[in-house]
């Protein structure tokens, strides 16, 4: 009695499954301003294949509107906070009168790929830094200036020039040697079930991608695309900002944006994006 | 000390609902389904398709279809699909899953609406901070039992 109960509900989920494929990740793909081709869909890297054959980026997963805002720079909201971020490129500020074109000149062509390596070994510091983090360091150790907020306005829109002068190039952070313990606490958090809901990243992204959880159509959570152009709160979002909503809505105690969690989490959920292109900024729902 | 003394007050809290109610820590599972009230007062079904529906509730359309609740807006596929779930399952069983879906389903990624220990990190609802002393169970025992009777309706 039991039993066919049981069978009859796996048959039910297993329907299910294949019907939410229509939902699944739309067939497309995208070249920015009909030049930059972005990998999109791409093998997962060999460090995830017992989990995932592909690895998807969040574009797949939303609407055709959204879809096509990304695939020009005039349509693309984020890109008005990248010509923000210009200026304050070429603005001297702090007590050695600098500003970050003084040390590295154009972005165009001096952080072309930066962005693709980061969160990466530092060997001086003996740390794993982000992006976010780097920044700051150029800015207190060279410019003599204040630190930037880790998710504020002025680190999220220079992180957006960053990564749009990397566009097109393949992720590929450094999992092994010295940033290798850091990874690994990343992942052991990717699999931790928070919360009193008691949701992993995994249970939702790895498990669940393709799939709606009430109106919200779940992707496998890469974070190629950051800063994301959120069209929810409209303006850039970094990756900690969306960790942290994530780890929130499992109705847990979350972490902060620049906390040594979410840097090790970053640098593990930017490695199952190896392979996938930089997208940043992006536009999200 | 100070532990004893909430420890009381809960106590009192309960007693004062309902003699009968059984605490989140006190509930009696056998092969996932339990077999007695929570309350001892019969569910509603009314009130239980209410909880079913209602995001600040159970919001379990967030995982579920169910046919009977398309006048709420957007059923997620996370879960199995819940039509026919009163013939599939005794109320005994809907309650044990209810309650802590893990212990008929080990590993399941159905959240446990009628427990209060063993969270990492549990949150005071969905502020981001820590759980403070007013952390309870996702629904009070009225509600699991309400939801039972409503599912104990969804017939083949
Ligand atoms: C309860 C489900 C749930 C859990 C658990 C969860 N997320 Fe999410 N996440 C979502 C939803 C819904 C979205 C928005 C739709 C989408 O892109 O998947 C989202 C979006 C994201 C995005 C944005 C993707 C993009 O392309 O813009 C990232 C990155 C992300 N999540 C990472 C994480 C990480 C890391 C964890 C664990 C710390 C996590 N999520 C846990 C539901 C969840
Ligand atoms: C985060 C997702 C999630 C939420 C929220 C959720 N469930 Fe579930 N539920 C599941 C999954 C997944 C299963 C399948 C059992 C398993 O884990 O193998 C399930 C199984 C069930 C079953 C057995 C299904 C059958 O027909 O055989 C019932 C009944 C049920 N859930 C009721 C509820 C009720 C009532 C609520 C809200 C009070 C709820 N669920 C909330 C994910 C969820």
């Amino acid at each position: 009695m039991k039993r066919t109960g049981r069978i009859t509900g796996l048959i039910g989920a297993a329907a299910l499954l294949a019907g939410a494929a229509f939902a699944g990740p739309v067939d497309d793909t995208l070249v920015v301003n009909e030049e930059i081709e972005i990998i999109t869909r791409t093998a997962a890297p060999a460090h995830l294949s017992d989990a995932l054959d592909e690895v998807l980026s969040g574009w797949h997963f939303r609407n055709d509107d959204t879809r096509s805002m990304q695939a020009d720079d005039f349509d693309n909201p984020g890109m008005i906070f990248v010509e923000n971020a210009m200026t304050a490129w070429e603005t001297a500020e702090g007590t050695e009168g600098k500003s970050c074109a003084s040390c590295h000149g154009d972005a165009a062509e001096s952080m072309k790929g930066v962005r693709a390596v980061y969160p990466k070994w530092n060997e001086t510091a003996g740390e794993v830094r982000t992006l976010e983090m780097q920044v700051n360091a150029c800015r207190t150790e060279r410019m003599g200036a204040e630190k930037w907020k880790y998710g504020g306005d002025d680190m999220v829109n220079m992180t957006a020039l960053l990564a749009s002068v990397s566009r097109g190039m393949p992720i590929n952070v450094a999992i092994d040697g010295p940033a290798q313990a850091t990874w690994e606490m990343g992942k052991e958090m990717y699999y931790t079930r928070y919360g009193q809901l008691e949701l992993s990243c995994a249970n939702c992204h790895e498990q669940n991608y393709g799939n709606m959880i009430r109106a919200d159509h779940l992707s496998q959570g890469q974070i190629n695309g950051f800063p994301t152009y959120r069209l929810k709160n409209t303006k850039l979002n970094g990756a900690h900002n969306r960790f942290k909503g994530c780890i929130r809505d499992t109705r847990a105690e979350t972490f902060a944006e620049g906390s040594p969690e979410f840097i090790a989490l970053e640098l593990y959920v930017a490695s199952r994006g190896n392979g996938l292109s930089v997208e940043g900024p992006s536009v999200r729902n | 000390m100070k532990r004893s003394i909430l420890t009381v007050s809960l106590i009192c809290a309960t007693m004062s609902a309902s003699a009968a109610e059984v605490a989140p820590t006190n509930v009696k599972f056998t092969d996932g389904a339990i077999a007695e009230s929570l309350t001892g007062v019969a569910g509603d079904p009314v009130a239980g398709r209410e909880v079913l529906g209602s995001r600040s509730l159970g919001n379990c359309v967030a995982c579920h279809q169910v046919t009977d609740l398309s006048d709420v807006p957007f059923h997620g596929e996370i879960g199995p699909m819940l039509d026919g779930a009163g013939s599939r399952w005794s109320e005994a069983e809907l309650r044990g899953i209810v309650a802590n879906a893990k212990m008929m389903f080990p590993e399941s990624l159905m959240p446990s609406f009628y427990r209060t220990d063993g969270y990492t990190r549990p949150g005071n609802a969905f502020t981001g901070e820590a759980a403070d002393s007013t952390f309870g169970p996702l629904l009070t025992a009225q509600q699991v039992e309400d939801v039972v009777a409503y599912l104990a309706t969804l017939k083949e």
